[in-house]
């Protein structure tokens, strides 16, 4: 049941609740950093990434460390710490291990501490009481979802350079538009599934 | 001081607002404008938030080291913000459910980072105060603007009250996702429009 449970949150991750396009989750860094298909590219699997591993070990710490003990309110401050440690660690370790994946992700890491969709899938994940693989699929579909929208965005501002945009919507006011017509197809993906 | 102080509001509120200047704090500022009354809530905890935070950490400016200088931040703010979702639980439990997610969200609020950053690590408790206030306030009326007409277009009601008869067809898209994106486009750009031509004029 629970593995079921799991794959349909997985898909309603992605489409139907997407964490950036019906949450408005990690809104700071998608403005920012959508301009080119290749950096998008590389944050949306550094998020993914982390919120992958962050979701399942503040699950894990949330329910066996911070329910036992009654220290529940405490949460915020430990779930921000686990991540910040979380991607200094990763961080560190793909700097010895590989330099082309550093490369490729390295700069970005720092920037994910702060993106609000990663404690926003913590949160979301206890306020649903979901279980552990619920916990997995949900910070990975969340995570995909992140990084298709993300891409989407990209393709669609790089060919948007050639085009003219009135002057006090450059930048943030176009994107925002733009956001708000691909919020707007992805609610055709609503009534799928549905998860609350 | 007094000179400093109005600077300081005109900066917040104006030329230099989180919202629609540094484009700072936007997820929290589409994801509760749906309904005038958890916009209102949501605010009055962000503008407690940010004075408190730049107080205490301008308070504690010389004896934070640099290199954790950001995780000492965050957990100031944090601690401020389970405050904020421990008052509102007790107080407005309805509300804070509806809220959700978005109360611990705080932490991550750009905002209060990007002000504790430029501000608040280089100046006095007393004007970093004002200017947490004054960058509170100046994302609280945005949001308020956003979500009076949100909520007016969207389900024909100010604060919860029936304001437009039954003659009135919901604008349904107004409270969904992409009503957010719309309004806060249209937003910025009717603010950009005035603050820049203000600003080029002087």
């Amino acid at each position: 049941m629970s593995f079921i449970g799991a794959f349909a949150i997985f898909f309603a991750a992605i489409f139907t609740n997407n964490i950036l396009l019906t949450n408005y989750l990690g809104m700071c860094s998608f403005l920012s950093v959508s301009r080119e298909v290749k950096t998008s590219l590389g944050l949306g699997a550094a998020v993914t990434f982390v919120m992958t591993f962050t979701s399942v070990i503040n699950w894990a710490v949330y329910r066996y460390l911070l329910v036992p003990h009654d220290l529940v309110y405490l949460r915020y401050i430990v779930f921000i710490v686990i991540i910040a440690a979380f991607v200094q660690l990763v961080e560190m370790a793909i700097e010895r291990l590989s330099d082309a994946l550093y490369a490729a992700l390295g700069i970005f890491l720092p920037l994910i501490t702060v993106n609000c969709a990663i404690l926003g899938v913590s949160l979301f994940m206890v306020i649903r009481a979901y279980g552990f693989w619920q916990s997995f699929a949900y910070g990975l579909g969340s995570g995909l979802g992140w990084l298709l929208a993300i891409l989407a965005m990209a393709g669609i501002r790089q060919k948007m350079k050639t085009s003219r945009v009135p002057s006090g919507l450059e930048g943030a006011g176009i994107t925002l538009i733009i956001a708000g017509i691909m919020a707007m197809a992805f609610t055709g993906f609503s009534g799928m599934i549905d998860i609350t | 001081m007094k000179g400093t102080a109005k600077k300081i509001f005109r900066e917040g509120l104006f030329t230099n607002n989180p919202v629609f200047v540094q484009i700072l704090g936007i997820c929290s500022t589409l994801a509760v404008t749906n309904k005038l009354k958890n916009t209102a809530v949501m605010v009055a905890g962000l503008i407690f938030v940010t004075a408190f935070s730049s107080f205490t950490i301008s308070l504690l400016r010389k004896a934070i080291p640099s290199r954790v200088r950001m995780m000492t931040q965050v957990l100031i703010i944090a601690s401020y913000v389970i405050m904020v979702d421990i008052i509102l639980k007790a107080y407005l439990p309805d509300i804070s459910k509806q809220l959700g997610p978005y109360v611990g969200l705080i932490i991550t609020n750009c905002i209060i980072m990007g002000r504790a950053e430029a501000f608040a690590m280089s100046n006095k408790p007393g004007p970093s105060f004002l200017d947490g206030i004054a960058s509170g306030l100046g994302y609280a009326y945005v949001l308020l603007v956003i979500a009076f007409f949100r909520e007016l277009l969207g389900s024909g009601k100010i604060w919860e009250i029936t304001v437009l008869g039954g003659w009135w067809v919901n604008w349904s898209m107004m409270v969904m996702a992409s009503g957010a994106f719309f309004m806060l486009a249209l937003f910025i750009w009717v603010m950009k429009g005035v603050v820049l031509k203000e600003r080029s004029a002087t």
